[in-house]
């Protein structure tokens, strides 16, 4: 009787109107899901960095270590040698000038999925106090899926003059683009190519690094506090769910470390009982070469420089914060091995465009002419 | 809050939302909390002002309506004691007792409006005639912030109370309904400025949200979003090129510049007033129209009854008749008759009023010489042409020309063009400028520049051109087709398939191709300054 009663309610759900009416909105819909995709950057051979965070979802998320942070973890650690030389399994959710809130609100994320045994943070981003750029919050954000953690993560970065809605809608930020569209565009538009190895922007040329910077003097060093607000949200996070928490300088020799900052990160782990390390100071025993390991005078890491120190982090990782060997498990090994082929794949394919034109053309690199 | 933002689209569909979940008679008094919520997004300070216009118009209102009444019981009372004279008496007294509390309501609000608006105008006057007085002494600038759409609520408002006084309709009781009256949002941008009578009455209802209003409604919102965002903030970038760089932009840049922001004064305008009817109607409150196709006007007189409507009637009723029929008008009338012959004397005082009407409607536009200018200069041209009507009638008959297709064209063109050069005055920063301008059109020869490239340089790329060739011949051919009756009803004829098609690609022509978000400047309405 009450089924009867629910039926003959709905009844109006097989009207030939309301079924026009919904195909309608719906294909409306497509349309413009569609028009979305194809009018978002899809930042494959330019500006690869636009989708690191966004690769992060096709992945099987299973591992002991996460990286959060900007360039100097993207491009400075290589969690394919991690697997090769440790059997660690790692992921870097690290994007372009990622601010400690964005650094938060992925790690937030990330901890919905997957519960890794150890989180590295690295520090630069805390000269950053407020939000810089859009185009960097762009970097950071699309490619987040839309959640409540992201939806958060937008209201901490956004600029005064950016719009909310549009992180929800990347389509009215980047309507205006349909007179720049290119073939690549039309490309992707269903599925992108990946960029990176579990988060790293593998670069295999060499810029050598000529001047060692001196710091230019500041008014203030004193780390801002929201900041510190967010990285003690970092902190309150790792020990709330277990999780061992390591603060991190990446040897990257720009923009320019100081004493005063080193000093506030010391007093900070020390009060916090994390672990800190400097790895500018630990150049030399790592083996960094700054005349064939970075890509851009000093900037990044090149691919030798990542493998590098990759290796020396690897070790301490093992040995002090006892990372499981998963090289053994055939579950890891089958997901892995893809891995790696791509990594060498992608490094032969780098070396050949190197000696073909000078320069990596498909792998966001600019033309030595420009 | 700028009606093209998504802050008010997602205020719009909450107002939208409680409005329908709340019981008929509580639906008005949320309307006047959101417009007064509305409000308070441009400033919250600001809604001093118009509460205070909201209730002394209301209390001057009552007090109006008071002596009416008092009046009509004082005369039925005494109607077989009181000889003729006595009562034209009474009347006489307490219509001047009315009349008092009219000027005083009056010169407090356009007492606000003028000191708000005109107090910098009057002090740099100052400061230049002390200047020129060879006086170092120099006043300071107030710079007074405009409350949003005084120039619009002041007038709706004396309007309403001049009504009263005109004993055209009683006095709103509740001063809580005068304030939505006052304050209700979509019409506090710009316009149009609505009259009680026409309003009161769905205003007030709290109708049930229909399918066809709020479908109407819908396509009236797109549609000004469409001419917004598509083509006004589009072309207001070479508009803006070309009057802030007058030393490169002359010549037949600067008749570029005039028919561009013909062109962008039409659609920012119309667009605006299209969002400010469709969300009224969405609630099943009719607005009065403000535009009626008016670029196909031939003489500047009919532009004007087909352009900004609501502020041209509003001139017409509350300020032209009354001065024409003045006292010291009609004496005026009277004295010229008898010193200067009937024809002239006739037309001095028609002349005069003209001219107040014209000035009032200047500087109405804004605090600055160029509108003055501009409201004059439109003066002249409406009773030179009406002077001139008998000789144009002449040569009509005589060529037989007067009603062919192309005699007509040529009307419509040349009032276009017309209107493009004295509307030009709202675009240079002052009247000198504007008038060097116009002298460059006749002394720089530099039309084969436009075809070398030269429209590429005024800030708009090829793309920009692609949009707004197709999107100027729409709005052209929407115009025309209005011709025959409304747009929307023509079009809901049509089959649901043709009319869906069409929705759908206004709507994606506004979500792709609209100036809007980073790397434009969004922009406010023109008329929102005014």
């Amino acid at each position: 009787m009450k089924v009867k009663r629910i039926m003959s309610k709905l009844k109006f759900l097989m009207h030939k109107k309301f079924l026009a009416n919904l195909a309608a909105v719906s294909i409306a819909l497509l349309i413009i899901i569609l028009l979305q995709s194809l009018l978002m950057p899809k930042y494959v051979t330019a500006i690869p960095e636009g989708n690191l965070v966004r690769e992060y979802y096709d992945e099987v998320k299973k591992h002991d270590l996460i990286f959060i942070g900007d360039c100097e973890v993207f491009s400075n650690f290589s969690p394919v040698t991690l697997w090769e030389k440790y059997g660690i399994t790692s992921y870097i959710r690290g994007s372009a000038q990622q601010l400690v809130w964005q650094s938060y609100y992925l790690l937030k994320e990330t901890l919905t999925y997957e519960k890794p045994k150890v989180v590295v943070f690295n520090v630069l981003a805390l000269k950053y106090n407020e939000p810089q750029k859009e185009a960097y919050n762009r970097l950071t954000l699309d490619g987040m899926k839309l959640s409540p953690i992201k939806l958060e993560a937008v209201k901490a970065s956004k600029m005064e003059d950016e719009s909310f809605i549009s992180y929800v809608f990347p389509i009215l930020r980047y309507h205006s683009r349909w007179s720049e569209l290119t073939a690549e565009d039309f490309k992707y538009i269903f599925k992108r190519d990946t960029v990176s190895h579990n988060g790293f922007l593998m670069r295999v040329d060499v810029k050598p690094v000529t001047t060692v910077p001196e710091g230019r003097k500041l008014a203030d060093y004193q780390f801002g506090e929201n900041s510190y607000a967010y990285l003690d949200k970092i902190t309150k996070l790792c020990k709330d769910n277990g999780i061992e928490l390591i603060l991190i300088k990446s040897p990257s020799i720009y923009p320019y470390w100081y004493k005063e900052w080193d000093e506030q990160m010391v007093a900070y782990a020390e009060k916090n009982n994390l672990r800190y390390i400097n790895f500018l100071d630990l150049t030399d025993e790592i083996g960094i070469d700054y005349s064939t390991d970075t890509y851009d005078a000093g900037l990044h890491l090149n691919l030798s420089g990542a493998e590098k120190l990759s290796d020396y982090f690897g070790r301490i990782l093992k040995d002090e914060y006892g990372l499981e060997d998963h090289r053994n498990d055939e579950e890891y090994r089958q997901i892995w091995e893809k891995k790696v082929d791509f990594y060498y794949a992608m490094k032969e394919d780098q070396y050949r465009e190197l000696k073909e034109y000078g320069y990596l053309k498909s792998y966001g690199a600019a033309s030595p002419d420009n | 809050m700028l009606f093209t933002t998504s802050r008010f689209i997602f205020f719009l569909l909450g107002v939208i939302l409680i409005y329908q979940l709340l019981p008929q008679k509580f639906r008005w008094i949320w309307l006047l909390i959101s417009s007064y919520i509305f409000y308070c997004f441009s400033g919250i300070k600001h809604l001093i002002y118009i509460t205070v216009t909201s209730f002394s118009t209301y209390l001057a209102s009552i007090m109006l309506d008071r002596i009416q009444k008092e009046q009509a019981s004082y005369l039925k009372e005494n109607k077989e004691s009181l000889s003729r004279e006595e009562r034209k008496a009474y009347k006489a007294a307490m219509k001047s007792r009315q009349r008092r509390w009219l000027v005083l309501c009056m010169l407090l609000n356009f007492g606000i409006l003028a000191v708000l608006k005109y107090t910098d105008f009057m002090i740099a006057n100052i400061n230049g005639i002390l200047g020129a007085a060879g006086s170092k002494r120099q006043l300071a600038f107030m710079n007074f912030v405009l409350p949003l759409g005084i120039s619009f609520y002041t007038f709706q408002t004396m309007g309403y109370l001049i009504d009263v006084y005109r004993e055209k309709y009683p006095a709103e009781k509740n001063p809580f309904k005068l304030a939505l009256f006052t304050s209700f949002f979509p019409q506090l941008i710009q316009g149009p400025i609505n009259r009680f009578d026409e309003l009161k009455e769905s205003l007030f209802a709290g109708r049930k949200l229909t399918i066809n209003n709020v479908s109407f409604g819908t396509q009236r919102i797109l549609w000004g979003f469409f001419k917004k965002l598509v083509i006004a903030d589009r072309l207001l970038v070479a508009v803006s090129t070309i009057i802030h760089n007058t030393d490169e932009y002359q010549g037949v840049y600067v008749l570029v510049g005039m028919f561009f922001y013909a062109i962008t004064l039409y659609a920012d305008f119309t667009g605006g007033i299209d969002i400010a009817i469709g969300v009224a109607e969405i609630f099943g409150i009719p607005f009065r129209e403000n535009f009626e196709r008016p670029f196909f006007s031939k003489s500047i007189a009919e532009y004007w009854r087909r352009w900004h409507m609501s502020l041209s009637s509003w001139f017409r009723d509350y300020m032209f008749y009354p001065i024409s029929v003045s006292k010291p008008m009609l004496d005026l009338s009277k004295f010229c008759r008898k010193h200067v012959g009937d024809w002239l004397g006739k037309r001095i005082p028609i002349y005069l009023a003209s001219i107040i009407v014209w000035f009032t409607t200047g500087i109405w536009h804004g605090a600055a010489w160029n509108f003055v200018v501009w409201g004059l200069l439109n003066c002249l041209v409406i009773l030179v042409s009406q002077e001139c009507t008998p000789l144009y009638e002449k040569f009509h008959n005589r060529l037989k020309v007067g009603n062919s297709f192309w005699y007509r064209m040529f009307q419509v063109l040349r009032t276009f063009w017309l209107m493009s050069f004295l509307r030009t005055l709202d675009c240079y920063q002052n009247v000198g400028l504007t008038f060097r301008m116009y002298s460059t059109i006749f002394t720089r020869f530099n039309l084969m520049e436009l075809f070398r490239g030269g429209l590429m340089k005024l800030g708009l790329t090829r793309y920009d051109y692609i949009v707004l060739v197709p999107a100027v011949c729409l709005l052209l051919l929407v115009s025309l087709t209005g011709r025959k009756g409304s747009v929307r009803k023509q079009l809901s004829a049509k089959p649901v398939m043709v009319r869906y098609l069409v929705y759908f690609a206004i709507f994606l022509a506004v979500l792709i191709l609209g100036a809007y978000g980073v790397g434009y400047d969004s922009s406010q309405f023109i008329y929102s300054r005014f």
